[in-house]
């Protein structure tokens, strides 16, 4: 499937690296342009990040927003109080993970009630814990409670976007590929079963769960050094089902997928901009735009583009395509 | 005590709004084991039709005394709505009644979203707050202390009246007999010759209907906006889930249980501003302790 020479990772990383740190040298591009590209970068870890999650193993998040909260303020608060300012470019990295640490953190704490409940309660329990994250944000004066926290320089550069892309689906593809992911897939497919094969279902929930609020985390801290202004109302259920919208756009069960569906997302719902302002329509039925495109999906291709398939490049050598095999967890 | 007795009073006023809503999640949980994410925004487009009616007949040459125009009010507002939510289920829930239960909630979910976005995005709705005319009068009556308002006699009487019609529809009606046998056992009880999916669609309309009594009444009291679907939806939510979601009168216990938490949290935490990290830490603890609610029986999984 999909095997093609173009698609291969040398090629790819090279053309990643010409488009994160030459590009914008040269001047050719606009900083609207570098904008949308870095917001495709940041939707790519966030989609992966959710993936593993909802698509890997079966469960199903909307809380990643509220990860991806918890790692913006904490790089935020590091580069903007802790870190002198003239080292916060080089300390950014640092930022960053530490951002993704204290999301996985959060994460962790959040795996425990996917012990017990699945779908739509755990639908519940990851909404409760976004609405929890929002106002505790909202009521701590310290960090501009409801009026946001500014601050940051603009420390996120494409080359930085990119180098957490890498990364990220680096992760991602070393989990799913590994003995873990295993596990990671057969709680998907059936976790009773699973259980009953010496899986160790909890472990393997814990640890998939703290990588993901990780990635999220990493992501949180991407975007509040590009728009340089975080506030509690940027991390709703509405930044959720963007990353849903993605994920189930992209192709479930799939990194290739999701890589395509933050590209494809961001560049369409940008694209709609002008679009819309050329037939003289209001901007605001650019919003209406995403839950439709959820429910058309969820009727015509439920598990997206690219669902349970793999791009060439991100499976390793010998791995079967996932879409061979089996029918349609349910 | 005086001061409790008033604040009690009005956590009455707030709890019935969500108990009205909470019954329509928890209806449809009972039927279809689903949570119907968009009922929210569902009572919030009641406001807007019990906004537009009222509106039109009062600005109309007709001279109505503003009890008929509540009433006109309330009857339209119930049945757009109960429309409204049967073609929801109609379009976008039965055919996905099959497919992997993950489509049917994120559905949900988007139908949510999308009625929000929409209301927005229309522009004779908008994002701006609205006000409903004024139908029942501001008089207040002082009775040992505590000041009841004409408004909060109406909303405590009119919600008592749907619900007690409710319990004996789900109790004694046909169609309530069949809800509860579908709930009961969704695989055999088609086989005796329920019509499941006229039951569904009745249950869809019922809890809308219900809803839209709460969003009517809501109006009376408080401004209406595009987003109040979500906030006084996800406390509706909490209620069902709280008393025991599939459970009718859970979802009238929970509903007067959160509207105690939000009047009381001011009053014991000196800031409103803490009152959704209460209701959803409430949440959280009663799923970790107690997953089926306070009056839910507990379902054990068949392998």
């Amino acid at each position: 499937m999909l095997r093609s020479r173009l698609l291969s990772l040398p090629v790819l990383l090279v053309l990643g690296l010409v488009v994160a740190l030459v590009l914008p040298q040269t001047g050719w591009v606009s900083p609207y342009l570098q904008l949308v590209i870095s917001y495709v970068g940041i939707n790519m870890i966030l989609a992966v990040s959710l993936n593993l999650v909802n698509g890997y193993m079966g469960e199903f998040s909307v809380g990643h927003a509220g990860f991806m909260a918890v790692g913006a303020y904490t790089a935020s608060i590091l580069t903007v109080w802790v870190f002198p300012r003239e080292a916060s470019p080089a300390l950014f990295p640092l930022a960053l993970l530490a951002g993704g640490a204290v999301a996985a953190v959060a994460g962790l704490g959040l795996a425990f009630p996917s012990f017990k409940t699945r779908g739509d309660y755990l639908a519940i329990v990851t909404l409760a814990f976004l609405m929890i994250v929002k106002s505790v944000l909202e009521n701590l004066p310290a960090l501009g409670g409801p009026r946001g926290f500014m601050g940051m320089d603009r420390l996120t550069s494409l080359g930085w976007v990119f180098a957490s892309v890498v990364f990220s689906v680096w992760l991602a593809r070393n989990l799913v590929y590994s003995r873990w992911g295993r596990g990671v897939l057969s709680i998907r497919e059936d976790e009773t079963a699973a259980g009953l094969v010496g899986v160790d279902t909890r472990r393997v929930k814990v640890v998939t769960f703290t990588v993901s609020a990780f990635l999220a985390g990493i992501a949180g801290g991407l975007f509040a050094h590009e728009i340089q202004f975080i506030n509690p109302r940027a991390f709703t259920l509405l930044k959720s089902t963007d990353m849903l919208v993605m994920v189930y756009l992209g192709g479930i069960g799939s990194l290739g997928g999701s890589l395509l569906g933050a590209t494809v997302y961001t560049l369409v719902l940008e694209g709609l901009r002008p679009a819309l302002q050329s037939v003289g329509i209001a901007q605001e039925w650019r919003l209406v735009f995403a839950p439709l495109l959820l429910i058309l999906l969820m009727f015509t291709k439920p598990r997206g583009i690219l669902g349970f398939r793999e791009l060439s490049f991100l499976r390793p050598r010998g791995e079967r395509d996932g879409a061979k095999k089996g029918g349609e967890p349910r | 005590m005086r001061f409790y007795l008033q604040q009690a009073l009005n956590a009455l006023q707030v709890g019935s709004v969500y108990a009205l809503i909470a019954l329509g999640y928890t209806m449809v949980y009972g039927i279809l084991t689903m949570i119907n994410f968009a009922h929210g925004d569902v009572f919030m487009v009641s406001g807007y039709v019990a906004f537009f009616v009222s509106t039109a007949l009062i600005g109309s040459q007709l001279h109505l005394a503003p009890a008929v125009v509540f009433a006109a009010t309330l009857l339209a507002s119930m049945f757009a709505t109960a429309l409204l939510a049967v073609g929801i289920e109609r379009v976008a829930y039965r055919p996905l009644r099959r497919a992997p239960r993950m489509s049917l909630v994120i559905t949900a979910l988007a139908v949510g979203l999308l009625l929000e976005n929409l209301a927005i995005a229309f522009k004779p709705v908008g994002p701006s707050p609205r006000m409903l005319p004024q139908l029942i009068p501001s008089t207040t009556i002082v009775w040992g202390g505590v000041a009841f308002s004409a408004v909060q006699i109406v909303t405590i009487l009119v919600s008592a009246t749907a619900m007690v019609g409710l319990d004996l529809l789900v109790r004694h009606t046909r169609i309530g007999i069949a809800m509860r046998a579908i709930s009961w056992d969704s695989a055999l009880v088609p086989l005796m010759g329920v019509p499941v999916d006229r039951i569904v669609s009745m249950t869809f309309a019922i809890g809308a209907a219900v809803a839209a009594v709460g969003g009517t009444l809501y109006g009376m009291t408080y401004t209406i906006d595009p987003y109040m679907g979500i906030r006084i939806g996800w406390w509706a939510f909490i209620s069902a889930v709280v008393g025991g979601i599939g459970n009718v009168r859970g979802a009238m216990l929970g509903g007067f249980l959160l509207g105690a938490v939000e009047i009381f949290t001011p009053v014991f935490l000196r800031s409103s501003t803490y009152r959704d990290m209460v209701a959803f830490s409430l949440l959280l603890v009663l799923l970790v302790f107690r997953p089926t609610g306070i009056l839910g029986s507990p379902a054990a999984q068949k392998v």
